[in-house]
């Protein structure tokens, strides 16, 4: 079982790196929507250091549901998906290996870059170091939320927009506390709370979602 | 031993068959014929699980397949009309991520061997992307080389393949059957499968077909 996992992650992560093209999209997506605000708004610091939180943790939201799309679409269309629902392994292990591989692959570069775009907003250094860790908590929850919305929608024509109003709904938590979080540190309140809220949302999805996401594919791929 | 009672499956609002039931024991191949439509390939994933019957039941050792869950599904190889191997990666690479998924993991060197017994000799560390049609199949059929399954479902083996590759095929068919296997096949073309365990199925007759 766990043989199982590392194989379906390792040929994820490999597939990726073969794929570099696909791999920047995300990242320069959330590089350049963060990059934007500032020029935008002009110079005002103290604007930019209210308005960080939000933007950040926005185009975090957006940029993972950019991503989404591609979770499990290129399996499903070279059959590799339905290969998977009939090996002798759990189908739970399989869904958490590919999520958290589109995790390393697509989250993981956005919590890296975050503290080099924070300095465009004058962030401190403490409410840059929460906003790193409250993305590093987020982010892995949104991957996984996400995978049950592209897993129903999987194979349906316009299944792109579709994940959207599916999903969006659902980040909403996540988007709160971890916006939360930032704004608190910055206001001197301490961000402790929202953290530990992350840190649940991120175990609970971490427990249910890919239940979830194993269940909608079985009904996709029928 | 694979039973089937009683079977039904209903695409949207047309009824591709039902009241269908046959038993399918070791070292017995099944045929199943039929025009375009009729439900072939509705009965195959039907049969490996992928898709759930509308009615009947069908069990595997007595069991339902769907309480055996896992069980069933490690002795079952189902090859349908997508090849299911990513075009990223190498022959060699998709036969070994396959086998490990399958939960028989082979080394570097018997995958080389698979693909080479299938005639991709000099084609095993290229990209799938570069494959032609029929190479591609051979990787995807390499699969049948490896895996210790006793059941296979071959959803139209033979397309693709060339004279050599369907001789090849039909004779690894034939050495499964052999060794106490079981094989349930769709195929347009002729096949000299000469065994006197070949149990042949129509579909689409104006009511379903018994064996």
């Amino acid at each position: 079982m766990f043989n199982a996992f590392r194989t379906l992650l390792g040929r994820d992560l490999l597939l990726a790196m073969r794929r570099r093209s696909d791999l920047f999209t995300t990242l320069f997506f959330f590089v350049i929507v963060v990059s934007l605000f500032p020029l935008g708004i002009g110079p005002e610091m103290k604007t930019l250091r209210l308005i960080a939180p939000g933007v950040f943790w926005v185009a975090a939201l957006l940029a993972s549901m950019l991503a989404l799309e591609r979770l499990f679409a290129v399996d499903y269309e070279d059959g590799a998906l339905e290969q998977m629902l009939l090996t002798p392994q759990p189908l739970f292990i399989l869904v958490l290996a590919k999520v958290i591989a589109h995790w390393l692959v697509t989250g993981l570069p956005l919590v890296l870059m975050a503290p080099l775009l924070g300095l465009q907003y004058d962030l401190a250094s403490d409410a840059l170091g929460v906003m790193v860790v409250s993305l590093l908590l987020g982010t892995p929850a949104l991957s996984l939320i996400g995978a049950i919305g592209a897993a129903l929608t999987l194979g349906l024509r316009g299944g792109g927009v579709l994940v959207s109003l599916l999903v969006l709904p659902l980040y909403i938590p996540v988007l709160i506390f971890g916006s939360g979080a930032v704004e608190a540190t910055a206001s001197g309140m301490g961000g402790q709370g929202h953290l530990l809220m992350l840190g649940a949302i991120l175990v609970l999805s971490l427990l249910l979602a890919p239940l979830a996401a194993s269940a909608a594919l079985r009904i996709s791929v029928e | 031993m694979l039973e089937v009672a009683g079977l039904a499956c209903i695409r949207g609002d047309r009824k591709l068959f039902s009241d269908l039931s046959f038993t399918l024991g070791e070292g017995e191949l099944l045929r199943l014929h039929g025009h375009n439509g009729s439900g072939k390939t509705t009965l195959m994933r039907t049969l490996c699980g992928l898709s759930r019957e509308s009615a009947g039941e069908i069990r595997w050792n007595g069991a339902s397949i769907h309480k055996l869950g896992e069980e069933f599904t490690r002795e079952v190889v189902y090859i349908g009309h997508k090849n299911g191997i990513k075009d990223d990666l190498t022959g060699v690479e998709n036969l070994r991520v396959c086998s490990a998924l399958d939960g028989c993991p082979v080394t570097e060197r018997q995958a080389w061997d698979a693909l080479e017994r299938m005639g991709l000799m000099g084609h095993e560390d290229l990209p799938s992307r570069v494959l032609s049609q029929g190479q591609k199949r051979r990787v995807a059929l390499a699969r049948l080389l490896l895996n210790k399954s006793r059941l296979w479902i071959l959803d139209e083996p033979f397309t693709a393949l060339d004279v050599a590759a369907v001789d090849f095929l039909q004779s690894i068919i034939r050495d499964h059957i052999n060794s106490g296997g079981m094989v349930i096949l769709t195929t347009h073309q002729e096949v000299k499968i000469t065994r006197e365990q070949v149990l042949e199925l129509r579909l689409g007759w104006k009511e379903a077909g018994h064996v």
